[in-house]
């Protein structure tokens, strides 16, 4: 019998797909997890709804579970759940570490407008494109330290 | 549900963005390249999601989006027309994300909660998009060729909203409000587009297999 805190042990080893260095639970995309009669349920919620990484993250999902003996039931929820908020402390911190600029909290980006380099923490940086590799993600520039780097979207 | 608006939304994002998509490679400078590729991506993820909704879990998004003949189509003229040109491909890019944003502000209200709640979703999204256009917007304003874009694109603007909403459209576009080539109606570029986008449905009706 799978118990509910292995099903989310087991997520957290998913990487996401684009930005391996962050898991699917660190992601914040894994709204819930419910056990019953073998069966694991996982509400989803998609970060960008054209992101390509969608279905991988599914299978992915689903892959985990099985491993646990279990049978996976993902249900993918198109509602207004997920935003970049949702994003785990220790998520922000992984993307920081890696070079990209973790997504201010909404709130703060909406009033603010500051965006600070994930290298040296400067403010002192500029929009280069609002589109970068992935929607998901901007590049700016840092005008102290000089580095180009990718900005999340704060969503 | 109002089943005929959301097929009309989903129909001009997936449109949009296949013909966003077609700058992919040739764009003007590189970040727009990046930038178009994005959005037409997004657009369609848009699409995608709204046919999801029309047709319910067990239903086939694809089928919706594909396998209907031409003159069923509910997009807005505007997105149909194949422009490779610079001036009105912003002015287009411009004008429906005005009123796609009017449209969007009216479904986050929706009655239906997956309505409202898929709208806000977008919303989040479409943000971005239109932070791109108001750059463009405000790089070229004042510019002739572009307001000539403008107004030459201005009949199909009205079109992609209800009667109902258009007078905020005007008055956050500017222009003097006209006749609307109406959603509906079919230009001569969407059989060609119609065309390619549902080739391999045709070709392959029992599934295209890779």
């Amino acid at each position: 019998m799978v118990a509910e805190a292995q099903v989310w042990e087991a997520l957290e080893e998913i990487p996401d797909p684009e930005i391996p260095v962050i898991s699917l639970v660190d992601l914040g995309v894994i709204r819930s997890v419910d056990v019953q009669n073998g069966h694991v349920y996982i509400e989803f919620t998609p970060t960008f709804l054209g992101c390509p990484a969608l279905e991988v993250m599914k299978r992915a999902m689903e892959e985990k579970v099985r491993e646990l003996g279990a049978e996976p039931e993902v249900s993918v929820i198109n509602d207004d759940s997920w935003g970049t908020d949702k994003i785990t402390a220790t998520g922000r911190e992984k993307l920081r570490a890696a070079g990209f600029a973790p997504p201010a909290p909404r709130l703060v980006q909406l009033q603010s407008q500051v965006h600070k380099c994930p290298y040296c923490g400067s403010t002192e940086t500029k929009l280069e494109n609002i589109f970068g590799p992935t929607p998901c993600r901007s590049l700016r520039y840092c005008e102290s330290c000089r580095q180009p780097f990718e900005q999340f979207k704060t969503i | 549900m109002n089943e005929q608006v959301l097929l009309g939304l989903a129909d001009d994002e997936l449109l949009l963005g296949w013909r966003d998509s077609e700058w992919t490679g040739i764009a003007p400078m590189l970040e727009e390249d990046v930038a178009f590729s994005s959005i037409a991506q997004n657009e369609i993820g848009h699409a995608r999601a709204v046919y999801e909704l029309l047709v319910g879990p067990d239903g086939d998004a694809d089928a919706l989006a594909f396998d209907r003949k031409l003159e069923e189509y509910r997009c807005a003229p505007l997105v149909e027309l194949h422009l490779l040109e610079w001036a009105h491909t912003i002015a287009r890019r411009w004008l429906y994300e005005v009123a796609d944003e009017i449209r969007i502000t009216a479904l986050k209200d929706d009655s239906d909660p997956a309505v409202s709640g898929l709208a806000a979703k977008i919303d989040r999204e479409e943000a971005y998009h239109r932070m791109h256009a108001e750059m463009w917007h405000d790089r070229l304003r004042g510019e002739p060729r572009f307001q000539t874009a403008l107004e030459e694109l201005w009949p199909y603007a009205l079109g992609v909203l209800p009667a109902e909403l258009r007078g905020e459209l005007v008055s956050r576009v500017g222009l003097a409000e006209v006749e609307a080539i109406e959603r509906g109606t079919h230009t001569d570029e969407l059989a060609p587009l119609w065309e390619e986008m549902t080739m391999v449905r045709r070709s392959a009706p029992a599934g295209a297999q890779w």
